[in-house]
């Protein structure tokens, strides 16, 4: 048993076994008490819900390992959520062919990425606090949609981009492998890139960075551009799936997703964190969630479960690293 | 018995010994301070100084055997808090002052500290602080910001502090270290008034001529190990620093001539505010000292060597080139590395291993066919650097924040080396390092020059430089006033020039 966590540790890092064994309780309360819930129904539906917010997480990942924040996710979201839904409204609605959506899907892109780097260009230039900025720019993207879409709803998109939020792939949710392909990208940008690496050391202590030769200002603008390419592609992930688009959907996500990114072994403090421990977190989060969701439970007590789950991987983490340290001290 | 008896020591203690993981910081030292005495604590970087203050304030323990004293009373234990109330108060470098509170809140904000909750007496936390200062013959600004005094005004708060919880024995850690002449002669005559007033002084410094000014007695520890205790009329600045370095100390100096071409050659470099006019040259094989007080402006020197700050004025040539250095990245790419003075905060990220610490300037190097970094490349990086610096380390992922000053030292130079640099700028590179690993870096540094690197050590330890350089450099407000030859330049007066 110690020699399976000492291998899985080293493999994956050292959050990952204690996450597993928190899912795989998690699995065996719920399968044990609610009814359906070892079902494929029940794993299909969890399969979908989840790419949303894994998506938005990997958002705030990366900012969080650099030190830094990123509290304007949702809001770029949305955003480019809205450059595509323009664009196809002016192609036609729901005759609106292929082209149209690439060109959507390219722009809201752009979008994304637009509006991190103009965050990151700030917070390199001008110094000011990721949070600050974020906020600002949070607040300038909430204020512009509503402006645009006069608070209401954009709808009206071909029937065919049902496929992309609602449809399988040999079995498998669409939304899932478009999770899991971003997921992995952002796995091998992050452990096996250059990039990644300066992002740790940022994270860990940007002058001593700088004083060895590391970019930084360059690396902060990519870290929130690239951020708010992820944000994109949530954004026409949410769009697929609702078939519609309004500023503010998915609110609720912004501090679940710092919340997996926690969860997931992700030091507060940045300089580490890991994709695998995150993913793994997000899945417990949406298993504990449908689990409480079949046992009848009100939606608003699975957010207090989340809560508690946090706290109370905090208590186990912290008791861990004593065990750990008296066994070091005792050797 | 005569009416007035002998005023009890302020301190005795004898047979102090502390080991750290196996190591001797301190061997069987004894300390005595006399009441109202001014008493130099003398001994080079690492020799146990802080070590002994420490054990003095309660901060550690001694190991068992010793004998503690404090006017009078005997201890078996200290801690901190009796340390505090016997009356025993340390001035730390850092001084540990709150910038955003006035000077009077600096002073006398203990007097408001207790268990239970009750309001703050303004007028009565005034009152206290005007008496302390008033007791040194200062005369400050009660409302002031601290931040806004300089340096010098901050080291009166902090002894007036020191004075407000009753202190009888002040620890000052080095404190003229960042002082001009004029601010140092100040602070000095406070000290003055301080033993007329009956309150012993315990002066921790390197800088021979002010310890020889200002105390009676100094005692001078040599690798953790008591040198002896002496009376300083009659000793003079060289005897001084014989007894500090050991005696081996004057036949060793390393200074040769170099062998190899001009590397970099700096022509009338000038930055407003920093330095000015500064020319010279550095051959490959040479190891040129570069030494000063503290604010003479070699540490902006490296930044502007090194590409990180600008020159207003002059050139920088590398091999006959002129270099136009818009960042540091530009720097280590024609090959000039430059190991920082902090360590701590500038040289190594703390939390990151050791070998990510090691490839951090080279990941270039590290990247593999597909633009992804290699993990076979940076293992191998990491093993023969490890192996070329002898850096003791446990395994390469460990925090690069678990090793001693000295390996962490050799990650750094490690980092650098793996660069392949032509000019290796190292700033203060024993800060925090002990007596035995020094001699290790400086090996290194030495073996380094043989192969032909052109080395700039800066340090504000003249004995440094005398002993490890084949050149040395004073620089003092921001202008290299002289050069020495370690071979006919003595040391003693290298420092009387320095510490002028």
């Amino acid at each position: 048993m110690t020699d399976l966590y000492r291998r899985i540790s080293t493999a994956f890092g050292p959050e990952v076994p204690g996450l597993l064994g928190f899912l795989a309780l998690v699995l065996v309360v719920f399968g044990v008490f609610a009814p359906n819930f070892l079902t494929g129904a029940n794993f299909g539906s969890i399969a979908f819900q989840l790419p949303e917010l894994g998506l938005l997480t990997l958002a705030m990942l990366m900012p969080i390992i650099s030190g830094g924040f990123n509290l304007a996710v949702i809001y770029t979201a949305n955003m480019a959520g809205l450059t595509l839904a323009f664009v196809l409204n002016q192609y036609g609605g729901v005759d609106a062919g292929l082209w149209p959506f690439v060109i959507g899907v390219v722009l809201a892109i752009g979008v994304g990425a637009l509006s991190g780097a103009v965050m990151g260009a700030v917070i390199a230039y001008v110094g000011a606090h990721p949070i600050l900025v974020s906020l600002a720019m949070m607040i300038f993207l909430r204020g512009l949609g509503e402006f645009l879409t006069k608070g209401g709803d954009i709808s009206g998109f071909p029937p065919w981009m049902a496929t992309l939020g609602h449809g399988t792939l040999l079995g498998i949710p669409v939304p899932l492998i478009l999770f899991l392909i971003c997921a992995v990208l952002w796995h091998i940008l992050l452990t096996h890139t250059r990039h990644g690496f300066s992002v740790r050391m940022i994270g860990s202590n940007i002058r001593a960075a700088a004083y060895s030769g590391v970019h930084t200002k360059r690396t902060l603008i990519l870290i929130y551009t690239l951020s708010g390419v992820m944000c994109a592609i949530a954004g026409i992930l949410m769009l697929s799936r609702f078939n519609s688009v309004r500023v503010g959907h998915g609110e609720a996500l912004l501090l679940v997703t710092v919340l997996a990114c926690f969860l997931g072994g992700v030091d507060p403090f940045g300089g580490f964190g890991r994709v695998l421990p995150v993913v793994i977190a997000l899945i417990v989060l949406q298993v504990l969630s449908s689990g409480l969701n079949l046992l009848g439970a009100n939606q608003h007590l699975s957010t207090a479960v989340w809560g508690l789950f946090l706290v109370g991987v905090m208590v186990l983490r912290w008791g861990a690293a004593r065990i750990n340290e008296r066994r070091r001290k005792g050797s | 018995m005569p009416a007035d008896a002998p005023p009890v020591d302020a301190l005795r203690f004898s047979g102090i010994a502390k080991i750290f993981g196996g190591v001797k910081a301190l061997d069987d030292v004894s300390f005595t301070v006399g009441a109202g005495e001014v008493h130099c604590l003398a001994g080079e970087n690492g020799c146990g100084k802080s070590t002994l203050i420490k054990i003095v304030t309660g901060v550690y323990q001694p190991e068992p055997g010793a004998r503690m004293q404090i006017f009078g009373q005997d201890y078996a234990q200290i801690s901190p808090t009796q340390a505090r109330k016997a009356g025993i108060a340390v001035i730390w470098q850092d001084l540990a002052l709150f910038a955003e509170m006035t000077v009077a809140e600096n002073i006398a904000f203990e007097t408001m500290l207790g268990n239970r909750p009750r309001g703050v007496s303004y007028s009565r936390l005034r009152t206290a602080a005007a008496s302390a200062l008033a007791r040194l013959d200062v005369d400050l600004d009660l409302d002031a910001r601290l931040g806004d005094l300089p340096i010098a005004q901050r080291q009166i708060v902090a002894i007036a502090r020191a004075l407000v919880s009753d202190a009888r024995l002040i620890f000052m850690d080095e404190p003229t270290a960042s002082l001009t002449q004029s601010e140092t002669d100040a602070l000095l005559s406070v000290v003055r008034t301080l033993s007329a007033r009956g309150v012993a002084v315990v002066f921790v410094s390197h800088r021979l001529a002010e310890v020889l000014e200002i105390s009676s007695r100094v005692t001078v520890l040599r690798d953790g190990k008591l040198v002896g205790v002496y009376p300083t009329e009659g000793m003079t600045q060289s005897r001084l620093t014989e007894l500090m370095t050991g005696s081996s100390f004057a036949q060793d100096v390393m200074a040769r001539d170099p062998t190899g071409s001009d590397v970099l050659r700096v022509d009338d470099l000038s930055r407003a505010g920093e330095y000015e006019g500064v020319s010279f040259t550095l051959r490959g094989g040479e190891v040129l000292g570069l030494t000063g007080l503290i604010g003479a402006g070699r540490t902006e020197l490296c930044h502007t060597l090194f590409g990180m700050t600008p020159a207003d004025r002059g050139r920088i040539s590398l091999n006959g080139r002129e270099l136009n250095l818009s960042s540091n990245r530009d720097a280590v790419a024609e090959g000039i590395a430059y190991v920082s003075e902090d360590r701590l905060a500038l040289g190594l990220i703390q939390p990151q291993s050791i070998s990510d610490n090691t490839v951090l300037a080279v990941l270039r190097r590290i990247t593999g066919g597909v633009g992804l970094l290699s993990g076979q490349k940076q293992e191998a990086t990491v093993a023969h650097w490890m192996a070329e610096l002898a850096v003791k380390i446990g395994k390469p992922a460990d925090a690069v924040s678990t090793l001693s000053g000295g390996n962490q030292q050799r990650v750094v130079l490690a980092k650098w080396l793996a660069t392949q640099p032509k000019v290796l700028l190292l700033d203060c590179p024993t800060v925090g390092v002990d007596v035995g690993a020094r001699a290790g870096i400086f090996r290194i540094v030495r073996q380094l020059a043989e192969k032909g690197l052109a080395i700039l050590l800066v340090s504000d330890e003249v004995p440094e430089v005398y002993m490890n350089a084949d050149r040395v450099l004073h620089m003092a407000g921001g202008r290299i006033v002289a050069e020495w030859d370690p071979r006919r330049t003595g040391l003693s007066e290298m420092e009387a020039a320095v510490y002028a």
